[in-house]
């Protein structure tokens, strides 16, 4: 089964390449031919070197003198042979170099342009770090096997080229060559088969090495103020032996396998000297030609590995391919439609909910998906605001991604002035509504490129028209470089709060006319939070005051700026109305919005009889819900 | 452009001397290994003089078969003795050296986690990552093949050059001149090699960060319609690392070229000067073969060099920089053995003066005095950038004060072991990180022996009983890659679980609750109450109704304590810092 397997995966990796060849048929052909052309030298240098021993060497060195002319013609061959070699490794490995870079890039450029592509709810699905090594290492791997390839293409032909050669000088030396050739390419494909899982295994072991250590240094703190070092360095240790054995393994297959390929050759000419010695004294052949052949087998050895590499790396290559594939192959794009609602019109817009339904598409395709949003229907009319108001998990982080499409309802509409979101273009649908997430992202770029992106229209004023309403001209001004610092990875890091306001100023800089805000100012400081949604509010003057607003809060003062609450519980929305009518009538927002002041209430009162029982009292109230 | 420079600032024998000085066990049987590689450098010379023998004995001047194959017969046996030499050979370094760089791996891994939070800022943790990961898998990677190549290549460099010296001082005068340009040339295309390597990897590094931030940043490309501009960004990076992949490539075949003409000019030169030499009768035409032969035996080594000492330079800088990360001195360390143990029972807190700044910055607080009795519950609240994060972590000392000393129960921490410590005093930090492990293994963290039911009931007691029935599985939940398939709130809970079934003395919370909603919030808030009754609890709060259920409030403000007291006693003025934040909490919250 094992070996059927390992067929199989050499034939699958012959395809992988044999598609690179039809991907890049031009450099391909230059790198073969430059192989090819080594491959020949290679054999030509072996009988040049043979005729100069026989016909220049043993004539001078019996004769006592040598023609000065014969002479200058041997170096003249043995150096214009070198000069032909020196081509034929620019051609190869230029070539060679070229077409695996090239292949890189490519396949880089497409899996990257899928990632933008595909749907949120495939990147759901798939890890980041994933994500990340399908555009790495496993493009990388996919390809790696055309460094060598030239090389092995090139070196078949001089096989061929030498075995024939050899019958063209003597059948008794051509049997050696017939010997010592197959069992010479045998072990290499022997080798390669045998390397292959072992190298498999270092690999993974490799990764799941370095996984342990990124999650253990990402939860260095946790790791530290648990004092757990030990036993996570016992963890890591144990791993880290697993991938010790497994190299020690490698290196020992290595061990067998180098030297015996080193000495194969070797045997060879040895060969050579008894069969040549016989055939010389036959004189069937003549010392130049037994020179000749000898040389050949010591300086074919060390192309033949080439044929070696490439087999090796076959399932390394079909493996990366695999993965690469599953990426270009994934379906399920968003596509949009090429409605264009009013760009001029400058009025907030209008978002409704009909029915909708949205559930996670599971992990695994025979696990069910679980049911996220059900019957959920509402509008947020122009120019008002609505606040969506529920426990953690019930799904408003959901609902402000539906209603800007990051993703699509399993059943229902959502339309924004009447037209359905999905028939909206890219470009419209950008213009009229911005997401402000509950995290920030922010891009490893300059402040003004992060809020700018590149869109028309926005240039340095509407930045800062936008970062003031945002609350944040202040610390920008302040950076060293203003608008032109580098923020993010390898910029200035920037506080929690900061990071925020700044994504508040990216989606105000765009003048939406549907601002959706999810739990978007939790990190700032409740006076600034007040002082943005006021500026948000403002009848006139500045970026976002035309916008209806949809914002996901938990704090009371955002909650009251709203013109109406939707409040909701494990998906459905369970009541909307007024702040106050819903306070009034439905006892779950109640519990939620008056926590505080009920969790205060209950301490006054505990208060009062904690001295009596003091240890049960909180766990009493527990009960009582 | 980055890292370049430093890592040329040490000599390579330098970098080796320190790295064996740490890992002794490399010299284990080195004299036998270095003895078996010899024999087995032999077999490359081994066919060249056979050849010579043969020849010059045995075809030249009378044929003699009968000395072919006895030249023959012995230079198999010889080599089957080498060929086994060199397999010995490689066993015995693969297993040594694979030994030393795991032992060395492991000890960087504990090395990083002794470290202190300054060293572990998140912007140099993928750094430090690859301190334990990709840096001893390029010594390893090397080792396997490189290393090899360069042993044994080296050793055929020097013993076919005795061999030629033997046969010929001429001749091998002859090589030694047609080799020494391409020598000089390469050397210097080593330098500009290694710099267009290091381009290589910087340029990757830059495509790495584009690819994740069109990765995690998927979202917010989307939303903003700005797909166009990140493929501009993607095509930029990843061509430019193309072009920096075929720079190198170029100046690396330059040198491989080289390394082929001076074989060609050896090879004339060895022609003309043998035939010269052999018509004056002082070399044999075997001899001259046999020089032929070695030629090509001489250039392999040169050629290979130019790659194999390329990755030997990133070998050597990858050692060097796991060897910079074990020099770094844990600057907050474990007592160890010296140390103190914590008096049992509750703990009382005292900051003696107190000050810390962070390298190279402002001081964050200022002569810090204080003085908080054992078993009560403290909050410490005040705006972002006040300083009261910077007090949780010298409590638990993830980081030591700058002057001044705290103390736990009268004995200074500095002085305590970290087992104590750590056993004592548990911080639950805002960022609640789990492990991608079920719920029960991440609670369990601390203390892998406990059972189901004991953590159920600890969910219980925290009044989360209800939250952990709705998971899908129970304890049994996978929570994802760093917890990610929890909401904020959620992992917060489960962080909270771990640090409360770790059972400590000394509980610290660090805006723990901050993503939970109000009312879960709330119940969270009068479970702990209860259940960390007896226990010294300090809680730093970005809600403040944290603070109105304290028995103690503590106000920071720009590094110094302003107010403590009651939160009662403390919003009587509403004037103060406190009555400010207070008065701006009730405003968003009623």
């Amino acid at each position: 089964m094992a070996s059927g397997t390992s067929r199989d995966v050499l034939g699958r990796g012959l395809w992988v390449l044999g598609r690179a060849i039809r991907e890049q048929p031009r450099i391909f052909t230059v790198a073969v031919s430059g192989s090819v052309l080594f491959g020949l030298m290679v054999i030509a240098s072996a009988f040049v070197v043979g005729r100069v021993v026989g016909d220049v060497v043993v004539p001078a060195i019996a004769r006592g003198s040598v023609g000065a002319g014969v002479l200058a013609l041997a170096a003249a061959s043995l150096f214009g042979i070198s000069v032909l070699r020196v081509v034929g490794i620019f051609g190869r490995r230029l070539g060679a170099g070229y077409m695996q870079f090239r292949l890189q890039a490519a396949y880089r450029r497409r899996v990257t342009r899928r990632y933008l592509d595909l749907p949120l709810s495939w990147h759901h699905r798939n890890a980041t770090g994933t994500l990340l090594s399908n555009a790495n290492s496993d493009v990388e791997a996919a390809w790696y096997p055309i460094a060598p390839l030239p090389f092995a293409v090139g070196t078949l032909v001089m096989l061929v080229g030498a075995v024939v050669s050899l019958f063209l000088t003597d059948w008794g030396l051509a049997l050696v060559g017939l010997a010592v050739f197959p069992a010479l390419f045998a072990l290499n494909v022997v080798y390669s088969r045998r390397m292959a899982p072992r190298q498999a295994r270092a690999q993974r072991l490799r990764a799941e090495v370095s996984g342990i250590a990124h999650e253990s240094f990402d939860g260095a703190l946790v790791v530290k103020t648990m004092g757990r070092e030990a036993q996570e360095t016992a963890r890591f240790a144990s791993h880290a032996g697993e991938l010790r054995d497994a190299l020690i393994d490698v290196g020992r297959l290595r061990g067998v396998f180098d030297p015996m390929l080193e000495t194969l050759p070797s045997l060879g000419t040895l060969a050579v000297l008894v069969v040549g010695a016989i055939r010389l004294q036959q004189g069937a052949i003549s010392v130049a030609e037994l020179v000749s052949v000898a040389f050949l087998f010591t300086v074919l050895a060390f192309p033949v590995r080439a044929i070696g590499w490439v087999l090796a790396e076959l399932p390394r290559s079909v493996a990366g391919w695999d993965r690469v594939r599953r990426v270009l192959d994934a379906t399920g794009e968003m596509p949009y439609g090429d409605t264009v609602l009013d760009r001029a019109d400058p009025t907030p817009a209008t978002l409704a909910f009909h029915d909708v339904h949205f559930g996670y598409e599971p992990a695994e395709a025979h696990l069910p998906g679980t049911e996220v949003l059900g019957e959920v229907s509402f509008t947020v009319p122009a120019g008002k605001t609505v606040a969506l108001v529920g426990p953690t998990g019930a799904g408003k982080s959901t609902i402000a991604s539906l209603a800007v499409r990051l993703v699509d309802p399993r059943a229902g509409t959502v339309t924004l002035d009447g037209a359905d979101v999905r028939d909206l273009t890219a470009a419209s649908l950008a213009s009229t509504v911005a997401l402000v997430a509950q995290v920030p992202f922010v891009f490893d770029d300059t402040v003004r490129a992060n809020i700018a992106l590149d869109r028309p229209g926005i240039g340095d004023d509407e930045v800062w028209a936008a970062l003031r309403l945002a609350e944040a001209d202040g610390f920008v001004a302040a950076l060293p470089d203003g608008l032109d610092t580098m923020v993010g990875e390898r910029g200035t890091s920037l506080s929690g709060g900061q990071r925020q306001r700044l994504t508040l100023a990216r989606a105000l800089a765009g003048r939406p006319r549907l601002l959706v805000l999810d739990d978007a100012t939790s990190a700032v400081d409740p006076r600034v939070e007040a002082a943005i949604l006021a500026g948000l509010r403002a009848p006139t003057g500045g970026p976002g005051a035309a916008a209806s607003i949809l914002v996901v809060a938990y704090r009371r003062a955002t909650i009251a700026l709203a013109d109406e609450v939707i409040y909701l519980e494990q998906g459905r929305v369970l009541a909307r109305g007024t702040h106050t009518e819903l306070l009034a009538t439905v006892s779950g927002y109640a519990d939620l919005v008056t926590a505080y002041e009920q969790a205060e209430h209950d301490r006054e009162q505990t208060r009062t009889y904690d001295e009596v029982t003091p240890l049960t009292s909180g766990l009493e109230v527990e009960v009582d819900r | 452009m980055t890292g370049e420079p430093e890592e040329q600032a040490e000599s390579t024998w330098r970098t080796l001397r320190r790295g064996l000085a740490l890992s002794p066990e490399l010299k284990t049987g080195l004299a036998g290994t270095v003895v078996l590689a010899l024999i087995y450098m032999v077999g490359r010379v081994a066919v060249p003089v056979a050849v010579q023998r043969g020849i010059d004995h045995g075809i030249i001047g009378g044929l003699d078969l009968g000395v072919v194959w006895r030249v023959v017969a012995v230079t198999a046996a010889v080599l089957v003795v080498t060929t086994t030499c060199g397999y010995l050979m490689m066993r015995r370094l693969f297993t040594v050296s694979e030994t030393a760089l795991a032992g060395v791996r492991t000890r960087a891994f504990r090395h990083v986690h002794d470290l202190s939070m300054l060293h572990q800022q998140s912007e140099r943790r993928g750094s430090l990552v690859s301190r334990v990961t990709s840096d001893v898998d390029q010594i390893t990677t090397f080792l396997q093949w490189g290393g090899v190549i360069l042993i044994v290549n080296l050793g055929q460099l020097v013993v076919t050059t005795i061999v030629m010296l033997a046969y010929s001082w001429q001749l091998t005068l002859v090589v030694l001149v047609a080799f020494a340009p391409a020598v000089l040339v390469i050397r210097l295309l080593q330098r500009r090699l290694a710099s267009a390597y290091g381009l290589v990897r910087q340029r990757m590094g830059t495509l790495l960060g584009i690819i994740a931030e069109s990765v995690v940043g998927a979202p917010v490309i989307r939303a903003y319609g700005i797909a166009g501009r990140t493929a501009r960004r993607l095509d930029t990076a990843i061509e430019g690392q193309r072009q920096a992949q075929q720079r190198a490539i170029r100046i690396s075949i330059v040198g491989s070229s080289v390394g082929e003409l001076a074989a060609g000019l050896a090879l004339a030169g060895v022609v003309v000067v043998g035939v010269t030499l052999g018509v004056d009768r002082t070399l044999s035409i075997g001899q001259l073969t046999a020089f032929l032969f070695l030629v090509t035996l001489f250039i392999q080594p040169v050629q290979i060099a130019t790659e194999v000492l390329n990755e030997a330079q990133n070998a050597i800088a990858g050692w060097r920089r796991v060897l910079d990360v074990l020099d770094i001195a844990p600057d907050v360390a474990d007592p160890g053995a010296q140390g103190r143990e914590l008096p049992p029972g509750p703990l009382d807190i005292r900051f003696a003066g107190v000050t810390f700044a962070y390298p190279g910055g402002p001081p964050v607080l200022h002569d810090v005095r204080l003085d908080i009795p054992a078993k009560s519950r403290v909050a410490v609240v005040g705006e972002t950038g006040s300083g009261k994060t910077t007090f949780a972590k010298l409590l638990t000392r993830l980081m030591d004060p700058t002057a001044g000393e705290v103390l736990l129960s009268g004995v200074p921490l500095r002085q305590v072991r970290f087992d104590s410590l750590r056993s004592r005093v548990v911080m639950v930090p805002q960022d609640g990180f789990l492990f991608d492990a079920t719920v029960g293994e991440n609670v369990r963290f601390a203390r892998p022996e406990l059972t189901d039911a004991e953590l159920t009931a600890a969910f219980t007691e925290l009044g989360l009983a209800d939250w952990l029935d709705g998971l899908p599985a129970g304890l049994d939940t996978a929570v994802g890659e760093r917890g990610e398939a929890l909401s904020v709130g959620e992992r917060q809970l489960v962080a909270l679980a771990r640090a409360y079934v770790a059972d400590p003395d000394l509980l610290v919370l660090d805006e723990a609750t901050s993503a939970v909603d109000p009312a879960t919030e709330v119940r969270l808030q009068r479970a702990l109450d209860a259940v960390t009754r007896g226990r010294t609890t300090l809680a730093i709060a970005h809600r403040l109704s944290t603070a109105q259920a304290a028995d103690e409030v503590i106000v920071v403000d720009r590094g110094r304590i302003v107010q403590r007291g009651p939160h009662d006693e403390l919003v009587r003025d509403p004037e103060s810092i406190y009555g400010l934040l207070f008065a701006s909490w009730l405003e968003q919250t009623r």
